[in-house]
């Protein structure tokens, strides 16, 4: 289908450019400090890969990537069959329709900070409008700056509020592009509700949902902004997701060379879970 | 059909429960907020969103964060475009790679980047300006605008072009007169993406800035720590936030929905 034309890289060229200087830039710095040590005023000294080895083998990494895969599992777990179910249930048209999007995305354009800083103000025990009605009016005691459970809940439910929107509106997309005559058919057939949602929906879905899944992960997996808001990483370090490990270690002690051989790492591994997501996901349609 | 609407109001409701609180907390003082639970204002005010208005570090906060913003969703589209269209009509050398290698530099942490972020763009000299910002943004805005764009020009036929060039159109004219009209939605849709993830993005636009373009939600952290706890005016700042993107996406809802559907489905 498509032609060939080498002169197709002009149209890409300003794209590389913009793209290359944000991204090869600062990651050869990144790459530049990973096998390096300093003790400041700019001296350097050659370190190799003692840095990758110390990461790969530092507990606080393993325990800190276990909690990044659980916090990202639980989201895909959550979000992805909600936002499906959410999303078959809406009307397909009428003045509903639009007003039921806007207020579903809105959660998706409020700046990440505030997101955190408006759960925190939301959850607060005495003055919070769920943290008052768990502790006075259910009787749960709950205090997410104090057990661990209560932070995981708390940051995975603030997750679920501010993205399931995003599986909404894309597998919504997907649905409102079926034309009525194949749920026509299916009726005729006599097709029971789940043969319909199996064999008409959920394939029509499929590229949708690719993205979607795609970008969840991506963006659960690098998450640094909300919950560093939120819980801090704590109570202890219960709550301290990947990103949030990284910051404490080059921001907050400095270490640029474990840092740095940290991020590396990191985006490695997010490369390759992507990938392999990428490929079972569309491997049937490179036919 | 009465019973299934049970579902997206319940789930709306839980979207707007918090909102309605920040809301609710920015029309309160900060002592009725400390002393005790209320669910409405007691003492209904308006002085947060007083202070914020004529406080020129609150309100340049917003022009900041609003110019920054506006200018990345610009150059995001405007280079995104022909890119998207070289990889939807074209076989070029390389065409794959480079497709994945852009969606690779979306799933990089912006945390990794904060420090040679601030480094390279001190280096240019282009630290505490808009333009840092706007150009740091485009790391992961320009690959999700090629994206959405390669999507729903798959959907225009070829037909299109073939007839332009044979009615005697130049590709420039062909392309600005005929093509981005009638992908149109999808410039919409990626114009939103862009403007959205700019938007509350905050790592490094703290990272790049320090006084003259500092962004709103920076301003926010600020206070926070040098005034102790102002929650109502916190609460203010917030909702304020909140605005910006509610226009944004009332513009683009017919698109959302349409648009979305002319895209890759």
């Amino acid at each position: 289908m498509k032609t060939e034309n080498q002169k197709a890289w002009l149209f890409v060229l300003p794209v590389l450019a913009l793209v290359a200087f944000n991204a090869l830039i600062p990651m050869m710095t990144v790459v530049n400090y990973s096998v390096q040590e300093t003790f400041g005023d700019n001296v350097f000294f050659w370190q190799g890969l003692d840095w990758f080895q110390q990461i790969l083998r530092s507990e606080r990494f393993h325990d800190a990537l276990g909690r990044q895969f659980l916090f990202t599992f639980l989201i895909l777990v959550i979000e992805v069959p909600l936002g499906i179910a959410i999303a078959l249930s809406m009307p397909r048209k009428g003045f509903w329709v639009p007003v039921c999007l806007v207020l579903m995305a809105l959660p998706m354009l409020i700046p990440w900070n505030v997101v955190g800083a408006m759960w925190n103000i939301f959850t607060l025990p005495d003055i919070g409008l769920l943290g008052y009605a768990l502790n006075h009016v259910l009787g749960i005691n709950y205090d997410m700056t104090q057990d661990p459970v209560a932070a995981w809940v708390t940051i995975v439910t603030m997750d679920v509020w501010h993205w399931t929107s995003l599986v909404v509106l894309l597998s919504y997309a997907g649905l409102v592009s079926i034309p009525d005559a194949y749920y026509q058919a299916a009726k005729i057939d006599g097709a029971s509700n789940w043969a319909v949602f199996r064999f008409i929906q959920l394939p029509k879905m499929k590229t949708v949902l690719t993205i979607a899944i795609l970008l969840r992960f991506m963006d659960s997996f690098n998450i640094y902004t909300e919950p560093f808001v939120l819980t801090g990483g704590g109570p202890g370090n219960s709550t301290t997701l990947l990103s949030i490990d990284l910051v404490k270690i080059a921001l907050g002690q400095f270490d640029l060379g474990p840092a740095a051989a940290m991020s590396l790492i990191y985006f490695a591994i997010t490369l390759l879970v992507s990938w392999l997501f990428y490929t079972l996901m569309t491997k049937d349609d490179l036919n | 059909m009465q019973k299934r609407s049970i579902v997206p109001i319940v789930y709306i409701l839980f979207l707007m429960l918090p909102i309605y609180w920040l809301v609710a907390m920015s029309f309160k003082t900060t002592n009725e907020i400390l002393a005790g639970f209320s669910l409405f204002p007691q003492t209904f005010t308006l002085e947060n969103y007083r202070t914020i208005f004529t406080d020129p570090t609150w309100y340049w906060g917003y022009i900041n964060s609003i110019l920054y913003v506006s200018i990345n969703t610009v150059i995001s589209v405007a280079v995104a475009l022909p890119a998207a269209y070289a990889f939807s009509r074209y076989r070029f050398l390389g065409d794959k790679q480079l497709f994945f290698w852009l969606l690779t530099n979306r799933m990089a942490p912006a945390a990794v980047f904060a420090l040679p972020f601030f480094q390279l763009y001190s280096a240019v000299g282009l630290f505490d300006t808009h333009l840092a910002v706007a150009l740091a943004h485009c790391l992961f805005n320009i690959p999700l605008a090629v994206w959405i764009l390669e999507g729903f020009m798959g959907g225009v036929p070829k037909e299109l072009d073939e007839t332009a060039y044979v009615d005697g159109y130049s590709f420039p004219r062909f392309f600005v007169v005929i093509f981005i009209p009638a992908i149109k939605a999808g410039v919409g849709v990626a114009a939103f993406f862009c403007f959205m993830f700019s938007w509350v993005e905050l790592l490094l636009a703290k990272t790049l800035t320090a006084v003259a373009a500092k962004p709103i939600a920076a301003t926010m952290t600020k206070t926070a720590s040098s005034a102790g706890y102002e929650l109502g005016l916190l609460a203010a700042a917030g909702t304020l936030t909140i605005i910006p993107g509610a226009i944004v996406i009332w513009f683009v809802r017919n698109y959302i929905a349409k648009g979305f559907a002319m895209g890759r489905v």
